[in-house]
């Protein structure tokens, strides 16, 4: 049969359509001068003018960085330390709890949601900034555990005998030896967790209080209201930063990969 | 009077129900190469772990110069270990790997460099400093971990099956270069392998494991030319058994009933008269003739010839009995299907009880 090129290339051509299309169409309407975003009437920066004018928004936006930023460290560490000590040490029940860490990961975010609603109300803490970055926390530090644990699969157990021998103790061992390996899963997981943390609206709903409202929370109550295209600026700046991330992310690695490759 | 550096004192190693170190009772001198040998699941890597530090005895203690280490943590312990997969810290370079545990124990940057230096100078891996472990070979690797090891001037080395993952011609060179190492630094080694071969030709003494026992501790020679028993018989070199009976006790010699109703001499035994015993004959010590002169030789007929360079190997039948029996180059005397008579020196006929 004979390889149509062509047909590779419409194909090609419609995947990534469909992937990347919604997003042009938001950078595009970011500089529409209509309010609408229905028609591209004309150019027009004023959008962006406005963004930085609207206090609202921008505290949204400081809202969601702090609490991303702060669930991300604190569940990293704690995810990696979890990970670690799954792993290593023997304790009852171990494959049970090995089991329920994927409950978290598959379980409806409503539910979450919810029960740390319940959990907060029992114990009469407030809502606002602590129990949304304690609820973005809880549903990081599973993500970071299973993507650590499996790097930590692949490493050799006699690495760490060997560091003991050499005189080192377990917390230099851990600190030299372990941790370098484990810096590929602990990059991905705390990843995901910044990634699930800065978009996440279900669990936010019902875990943020007055003065802790997210960018998410802000544009989905909005839509109520009417999304503004100076959210459309907002955005945009986002994929900006998040497109120059993946970038340098990306060159890093290629070079790696060239490094390797000509060794 | 030499010195005991290591010492293991009625020392058992249970894992779950089962007992895979028996009540051992083992000294290490300092400055020997010492091989503990047997097959898998014989106990070799317990013990050296024991030693290490990496697994706790059950019961009995370990001694390090005369200090007991039974509960101390490997760290402390004046020994390192090279393992089978080098276990190199794999994104460390070289130089750090191998300077590792001089920086755990806080030595100045200075001296860990120059003593780094001399380190990669020794086992010839000059400019190999930056790389990572990933980029050597295999043979390199394993050169990096023993240095690992030797640059923190352990009391003792220990060594679990380091060249088993290399092939055959590397192996044979490491095997020099490491007796070389081991010469040189003047530290004793303790080598754990399977291979009877790397044993003979590396070690000073061997120690033959069996099931969690010691079978015997000898000099090469011992255990090869007066093996205590037919499992270190068997397990060094190759061996030609016979079921025999004690029927005579001379001055000199006794002799010994086999099969075929052929009598045979050997040396003076502490076996007594009427004794059933088995008497083991190295292939290499075995003389093939045509005819039987004197007295009545054992007789056979060749079944194979196997030539491989060095050596001529001959399968000889004698009724359902297989004899091995080995000579020096391309021996052309004898072909298959031909009637021998087989004769060994009264000496080489040795008694390794029932």
């Amino acid at each position: 049969m004979k390889h149509n090129k062509f047909l590779d290339n419409i194909c090609l051509f419609l995947v990534f359509t469909f992937l990347f299309l919604p997003i042009l169409v938001i950078i595009l309407f970011s500089f529409n001068t209509s309010r609408l975003n229905i028609v591209f009437e004309g150019f027009t920066l004023d959008w962006y003018r406005e963004l930085f004018n609207n206090t609202s928004l921008l505290i949204a936006l400081k809202n969601t960085l702090i609490v991303a930023f702060v669930s991300t460290i604190v569940s990293t560490i704690i995810g990696t330390i979890s990970a670690y000590g799954l792993k290593k040490y023997n304790f009852p029940f171990k494959r049970v709890v090995n089991e329920l860490l994927y409950i978290p990961v598959v379980i409806p975010e409503i539910v979450l949601g919810i029960s740390l609603l319940c959990i907060y109300t029992l114990l009469k803490l407030e809502l606002g900034m602590f129990t949304l970055i304690l609820a973005h926390i809880s549903f990081s530090i599973p993500f970071v555990i299973i993507n650590v644990r499996s790097v930590l699969e692949n490493m050799d157990p006699n690495i760490e005998q060997a560091a003991n021998d050499l005189g080192a103790n377990k917390f230099k061992t851990f600190f030299y030896v372990v941790l370098p390996s484990l810096v590929p899963g602990i990059m991905s997981g705390a990843q995901l967790a910044f990634t699930l943390s800065l978009d996440d609206v279900v669990i936010s709903y019902f875990t943020a209080g007055p003065g802790s409202n997210t960018l998410p929370l802000q544009v989905y109550s909005m839509i109520k209201t009417g999304v503004t295209p100076d959210v459309n600026a907002l955005i945009s700046i986002m994929l900006l930063i998040i497109f120059a991330l993946l970038m340098i992310s990306a060159i890093v690695n290629l070079r790696k990969l060239k490094y390797e490759v000509t060794r | 009077m030499k010195k005991v550096i290591v010492k293991l004192e009625n020392f058992s190693k249970n894992y779950g129900e089962k007992q895979v170190i028996k009540n051992i009772n083992l000294e290490v001198y300092e400055g020997e190469f010492l091989t503990l040998l047997g097959s898998s699941g014989c106990g070799k890597t317990t013990i050296l772990r024991s030693i290490s530090g990496m697994d706790k005895p059950t019961s009995g203690k370990v001694y390090i110069d005369s200090e007991d280490v039974t509960d101390l943590d490997p760290s402390k312990r004046k020994v390192n270990t090279i393992f089978q997969n080098y276990a190199l810290f794999p994104l460390m370079s070289i130089e750090d790997n191998i300077g590792f545990g001089l920086k755990m124990k806080k030595v100045p940057k200075k001296e860990i460099k120059k003593r780094v230096e001399a380190m990669i100078k020794l086992v010839h891996l000059e400019g190999y400093e930056k790389r990572k472990p990933k980029e050597l070979s295999g043979g390199e690797q394993q050169r990096v971990s023993i240095v690992r090891g030797l640059i923190n001037n352990p009391k003792v080395l220990l060594l679990d099956e380091p060249l088993s993952a290399l092939d055959l011609k590397l192996r044979k060179k490491m095997q020099i270069e490491l007796k070389q190492l081991q010469r040189k630094s003047g530290i004793t080694f303790i080598y754990v392998t399977h291979d009877q071969d790397e044993a003979l030709t590396m070690s000073d003494r061997i120690v033959i494991l069996k099931d969690g026992n010691i079978e015997q501790v000898g000099t090469p020679e011992e255990v090869y030319e007066q093996p205590k028993s037919l499992y270190v018989a068997d397990f060094i070199g190759e061996a030609n058994v016979f079921n025999g009976e004690i029927i005579e006790k001379n001055e000199k010699n006794d002799v010994v009933k086999i099969n075929n109703d052929v009598n045979i001499l050997i040396a003076s035994s502490n076996h007594n008269l009427g004794e059933k015993v088995k008497i083991v004959v190295r292939p290499e010590n075995i003389k093939l003739i045509k005819e039987s002169k004197t007295e009545k030789n054992l007789c056979g007929v060749i079944k194979e010839q196997i030539y491989d360079g060095a050596f001529t190997k001959f399968i000889i039948n004698i009724d359902k009995l297989v004899i091995k029996a080995l000579f020096i180059g391309n021996d052309k005397t004898f072909k298959v299907g031909d009637n021998v008579y087989l004769k060994w020196q009264v000496e080489d006929a040795i008694v390794v009880g029932k």
